[in-house]
């Protein structure tokens, strides 16, 4: 049995799991973090100055909300939040247990993204529809996200692949995933091939993301 | 028909209170076209978004056939504002929808059947004349296509005013010819009133039934087209005259010409364009006319000719023959030259 045979079969379940697991973290927490990342970047985007749903206490207080949050680091925020996660989850370790942190950090982030997707989408052509008497609902979806989709896509590749490097980190919690691999064979037990492939699969993972990410963003593009 | 009455508009900012339109009224009657000429930051678009509340009036009131706007709740303004068509300097097409899907869209969302979408898309594609142009994008054709697209997408909607906000500004002085032709075709085919804003005095010219000079957020003269391109009476009126046709002598070349008699401005309208005044002039006072330049400006409703002309000889034949000129219908205007020092 050749070196490279014996290594694949000692470690492809354990590394075939972590991919798995990973994909399981970043697709649920991605998930749940567009879910309230879009809609806060549309919120803060129509209630600025000048919009149509104009509030200053909401908008100041979501922009506030979303730097206090996004200025602390993953790894701070994982085990500050850790007792929060236990109560809700009733656990803290394992997929199930980095959700919740996994979706405080990124859901702030997509909001920024998308609001700066959403102020790219020219502001006459909202007036445009306003002054046809279209409803401001009818607006988000059919003007503000439509026009905005190349670049919401693009920031969901950012986040996905932002979100792939803090699972890694989530690996300290015992939640599985390539990172959690790659800190308990690769660091601890000095694995380097292990660590080397973990690196070259995460290389792999956030390069096909980018590209599928970006090919679509153009495909949408007609400008 | 479109009425603003005391429309005012004041706008606060930390440098403190604009008032960008200033008690300003405007009366556009059904199948008219009426046009708000003046400088940058005059207050043309505040105004003409006044009149779709796109901008609320501080003060004042705006009816739509009748209807007050300024008065409405906002889901019947919304139901108001669908007979109110607008178009854009910007166009403010989806970039990402195709030609035929920028017209449809918003008729879906004002919930039209998918048959009377297609009917109306199609129609009004073929009045803008952009039946081959279906499936492109808007980065696929020119401005002038693109206010095309715009003005089919304002028109399906079958409004009965439509508002420019200087829809021809950013195209070439070809395009905007064709565009305004359109307008006029739109304005006369389908009866649909048109107030409009611009900065450009030829726009006036080519399609406005009416015209009001704005300067600093008041409207400082108005009238028809015709009186106003034949006997404007403010200085930014006679500015505005002065873009389409050089209608200024120096000061200097007048005081050395009005030695030797008047430096006089004559204006024509219609009947009198057709006469030959300056031979009879010439033959009934010993008077003897040089002309120094010269222009005719085709307007919607007629022609205005103007002639800057020497009239050579005393004194007192030439105030008769320039009695003598009034008396046939021409406007008379005597230049002065420079102050004497
Ligand atoms: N939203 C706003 N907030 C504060 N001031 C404004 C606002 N909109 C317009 N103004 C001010 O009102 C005045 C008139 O502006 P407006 O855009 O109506 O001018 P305009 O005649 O359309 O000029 P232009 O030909 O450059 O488009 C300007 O002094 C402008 O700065
Ligand atoms: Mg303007």
């Amino acid at each position: 049995m050749s070196r490279s045979d014996q290594f694949i079969e000692q470690w492809l379940p354990i590394i075939g799991e972590s991919v798995l697991q990973t994909f399981q973290m970043v697709g649920i927490s991605l998930f749940f973090s567009v879910l309230i990342g879009i809609p806060l970047g549309i919120l803060i985007v129509l209630t600025r100055p000048g919009q149509s749903l104009e509030n200053k206490v909401i908008y100041q207080l979501s922009n506030l909300i979303i730097n206090i949050v996004r200025s602390v680091p993953f790894i701070i925020l994982l085990f500050f939040i850790l007792p929060f996660t236990k109560l809700i989850v009733g656990t803290s370790i394992g997929v199930k247990g980095v959700i919740i942190p996994l979706v405080i950090y990124s859901a702030p982030y997509i909001a920024r993204l998308m609001e700066s997707a959403f102020l790219e989408v020219e502001n006459g052509v909202i007036e445009a529809y306003t002054a046809m008497g279209i409803s401001t609902r009818a607006i988000i979806w059919n003007v503000l996200l439509r026009e905005a989709r190349p670049s919401i896509i693009l920031g969901l590749t950012i986040s996905t692949v932002s979100l792939i490097g803090a699972t890694a980190m989530a690996g300290m919690v015992g939640a599985g995933g390539l990172g959690d691999v790659a800190y308990r064979f690769g660091h601890l037990r000095h694995e380097v091939d292990v660590m080397y492939a973990t690196v070259v699969i995460l290389i792999i993972l956030v390069q096909s993301i980018q590209s599928i990410g970006n090919r679509i963003a153009a495909s949408i593009k007609k400008d | 028909m479109i009425v603003l009455e005391n429309v005012t508009k004041e706008f606060n900012s930390k440098s403190g209170t604009v008032k960008a339109v200033k008690r300003v009224n405007i009366q556009v009657n059904k199948g008219e076209i009426h046009g708000v000429i003046g400088y940058s930051g005059a207050g043309k678009s505040t105004l003409i978004r006044c009149v779709n509340l796109l901008e609320k009036p501080t003060e004042g009131k705006v009816f739509i056939n009748g209807v007050e706007l300024t008065s409405l709740p906002l889901p019947k303004l919304r139901a108001t504002r669908n007979k109110i068509g607008m178009i854009f300097q910007g166009f403010n097409l989806l970039k990402t929808a195709t030609v035929y899907d920028n017209i449809a869209i918003p008729l879906k969302l004002l919930g039209y059947d998918k048959t009377e979408v297609k009917k109306r898309v199609e129609q009004y594609l073929e009045i803008v004349g952009l039946t081959d142009k279906h499936t492109n994008y808007p980065n696929q054709l020119s401005g002038g296509q693109k206010q095309r697209v715009a003005i089919a997408r304002a028109l399906a909607q079958e409004p009965e005013v439509l508002l420019s906000d200087e829809a021809t500004s950013a195209l070439d002085p070809e395009t905007t010819d064709s565009i305004l032709e359109l307008l006029l075709k739109i304005n006369r085919e389908l009866g649909i009133t048109i107030l409009l804003i611009t900065h450009e005095m030829n726009v006036i010219q080519k399609i406005c039934d009416h015209v009001y000079v704005m300067e600093d957020g008041e409207i400082v003269e108005q009238d028809t087209a015709i009186k106003l391109f034949t006997n404007p009476t403010h200085p930014t009126t006679k500015k505005f005259l002065n873009t389409i046709s050089q209608r200024n002598l120096s000061s200097s070349l007048i005081s050395q010409l009005k030695v030797t008699g008047a430096v006089t401005r004559l204006t024509f309208v219609g009947e009198s364009t057709g006469k030959p005044l300056l031979a009879e002039v010439s033959q009934k006072f010993n008077v003897q006319p040089n002309i120094l330049s010269a222009n005719i400006i085709e307007l919607k409703n007629g022609i205005v000719g103007n002639i800057v002309v020497h009239l050579i000889g005393d004194k007192e034949q030439v105030r008769n023959a320039i009695h003598y000129l009034e008396e046939q219908g021409v406007t008379t205007e005597e230049l002065e030259g420079q102050s004497h020092e």
